[in-house]
């Protein structure tokens, strides 16, 4: 694989986990569980897509084949699709829904720290907006998990449960393969060990705050999403999200 | 918008000599236009009847969300899911300031939510209709926020300052809705396929009446109406604004190049009007009571996603106290 073919990956990794997790939370509108969550919410997803648009903007022009950033999100398949399996799995509780974004928030928030001194320009622009509001979904997360495990009983059960559901997913977050290590040898990615070492340190500190146990580092763990293999979740996902441009592929506008 | 028929609990229109000292003091200030602000004095009727009101408004934007929550999972492109999300997400900011502003007449968010939820308490007729394709996106944004932005408009100048201002901020959004809706619409029949404009014209005949009903019944079968216009709650009659509507979205719909499904609609030049013809009133009252296609869904999303996050509240405000109390001893 040559060095530009691995930034074209890394960029669709960065660019499918934003748009795939953007688009379980636009599942949620008119659902959430206050109206002020309503708000909250979508504020994230819309800051997910607007980041997930920039990052595929400048994969496209990589990629070069005719594709914009529209056609990379509508008309790819799941096996082209690059996105971690944590942010495909389903909303289900809110417990499930914010411990799925806490995770990916810390991993997220790191990442982009680091991407803010890529040497690659257009990264570090696209990351120094992307950290701004990464950090402000990490710190709503974070206080969600604290509220959730220090609350009440319930919900102190259903986040722990949430927890333990989805650590299978977090071993991806921080596992870096040869694409990872390609980018931090480029001077773009963050350090995979720093970062594992980063994710670790804040999950168990907020953990401790909401007095929630957390998984161990050598769990199994269910991984592939960012080569292509994908939980069964994603080809749902996908049937709804390009549905119009599927359904009437003759039609250049909307 | 929204509130289609409020009733203001009273039979008929007192006299200022009938008044006692604090109402004709009252309705003075509302003669001579001076907002009446939560501290001040108000007939009991008058902040009933505005209760009423501002929550089926606000029950209605949060009601509304959700026929535009079914297609923001579907939308075509990047620009167009950014938009929608946005819209809806503009929804439950109106929502909030319109609880907020009702909260100042000393009622509380929960329990309105709750006659919502019971059957209790109506918003919209509007919202019952289901969104059936696409181009419902962009008709809605025209229609829906357009017949909504005429009421508003001139509830901007309503007696009770907290729901005018309210109403000052909200027109401002929903002007920017009418216009992407209206966006979505003409891109599609300028640059879209047949079927694309298929659709345009699907959701436009669909919509159209649906629109018309969101002014209310006749002046003459709204018998609440002219106690509210004494107090300025309201400012024009439900057929002045459906006809002020009218007036200002045929030309739009000409320009367009589509229809509406009204064989009497046509230009009457001695009026200097749109004649129109006669909205089809038992469907509107059927809907009001509950049975419109979506009546029934709309309330059970909205119960069920206040029913399911109960535990999540209940969390938030156990947290909340845990922390004080730590605080407190730390102190």
């Amino acid at each position: 694989m040559t060095q530009q073919e691995a930034l074209q990956e890394y960029l669709l990794r960065m660019a499918d986990s934003g748009m795939i997790l953007a688009q379980r939370l636009s599942e949620l509108v008119g659902k959430a569980p206050a109206l002020e969550e309503e708000l909250a919410s979508s504020n994230v997803a819309l800051d997910l897509i607007g980041q997930a648009r920039n990052w595929y903007e400048y994969a496209a022009e990589l990629i070069d084949d005719g594709r914009d950033a529209d056609k990379l999100v509508f008309l790819r398949d799941a096996h082209d699709y690059r996105n971690l399996l944590m942010v495909e799995q389903p909303n289900d509780d809110y417990a499930v829904t914010m411990a799925r974004q806490f995770f990916f928030d810390v991993w997220h928030y790191f990442t982009l720290k680091a991407l803010v001194n890529a040497k690659d320009e257009r990264i570090a622009n696209i990351a120094a907006k992307a950290v701004k509001e990464a950090t402000y979904h990490l710190r709503r997360s974070s206080e969600w998990v604290k509220r959730m495990g220090d609350g009440t009983e319930e919900s102190h059960r259903r986040i722990q449960d949430a927890f333990n559901l989805l650590w299978r997913f977090t071993g991806e977050l921080i596992t870096p393969d040869d694409i990872d290590h390609a980018m931090f040898e480029a001077g773009i990615g963050p350090d995979p060990q720093q970062l594992k070492q980063d994710w670790f340190g804040m999950v168990r500190e907020v953990a401790a705050q909401a007095t929630l146990a957390v998984g161990e580092e050598d769990a199994w763990m269910y991984m592939g999403g960012k080569t292509g293999e994908h939980t069964e979740h994603l080809g749902h996902i996908l049937a709804v999200m390009q549905f119009l441009p599927r359904a009437y592929p003759d039609a250049t506008t909307w | 918008m929204y509130a289609q028929m409020v009733d203001t609990g009273t039979k008929r229109l007192k006299t200022l000599e009938e008044m006692s000292p604090e109402e004709r003091d009252f309705q003075e200030k509302i003669d001579a236009e001076t907002k009446i602000e939560p501290k001040n004095w108000m007939p009991d009727a008058y902040r009933k009847t505005l209760v009423r009101q501002i929550s089926q408004h606000a029950h209605s934007e949060i009601v509304g969300m959700l026929p535009e929550g079914n297609w923001v999972t579907r939308a075509p492109t990047l620009k167009r899911k950014l938009q929608l999300m946005a819209k809806i997400q503009d929804e439950a900011g109106h929502g909030l300031y319109l609880y907020s502003a009702m909260e100042t007449l000393g009622a509380d968010r929960d329990e309105e939510v709750q006659k919502l939820h019971d059957g209790r308490a109506k918003y919209s007729s509007i919202f019952n209709y289901p969104t059936l394709n696409w181009a419902d996106m962009g008709a809605v944004g025209w229609l829906v926020d357009g017949a909504a932005i005429v009421n508003q408009v001139v509830l901007q100048r309503t007696s009770y300052g907290p729901y005018s201002r309210a109403m000052v901020r909200i027109c401002k959004e929903e002007s920017f809705h009418q216009r992407q809706g209206y966006q979505i619409l003409l891109d599609m029949m300028r640059e879209g396929t047949q079927e694309q404009k298929d659709m345009v014209q699907d959701a436009i005949n669909r919509l159209w009446w649906p629109a018309l009903m969101m002014f209310g019944p006749h002046d003459d079968e709204s018998p609440n109406s002219q106690q509210s216009m004494v107090w300025k709650i309201k400012r024009k009659s439900n057929d002045e604004l459906r006809q002020m509507f009218i007036d200002q979205t045929i030309p739009q719909l000409e320009f367009l190049g589509c229809t509406v499904p009204d064989p009497d609609l046509k230009w009457n030049e001695e009026r200097g009007h749109y004649d129109f013809g006669e909205i089809n009133w038992k469907e509107f009252y059927d809907v009001l009571k509950g049975n419109g296609p979506c009546n029934h869904e709309r309330i059970s999303t909205r119960r069920k996603a206040i029913d399911e996050g109960a535990w999540v509240r209940e969390a938030a405000v156990a947290y909340a106290a845990k922390q004080k109390q730590r605080a407190a001893k730390a102190a």
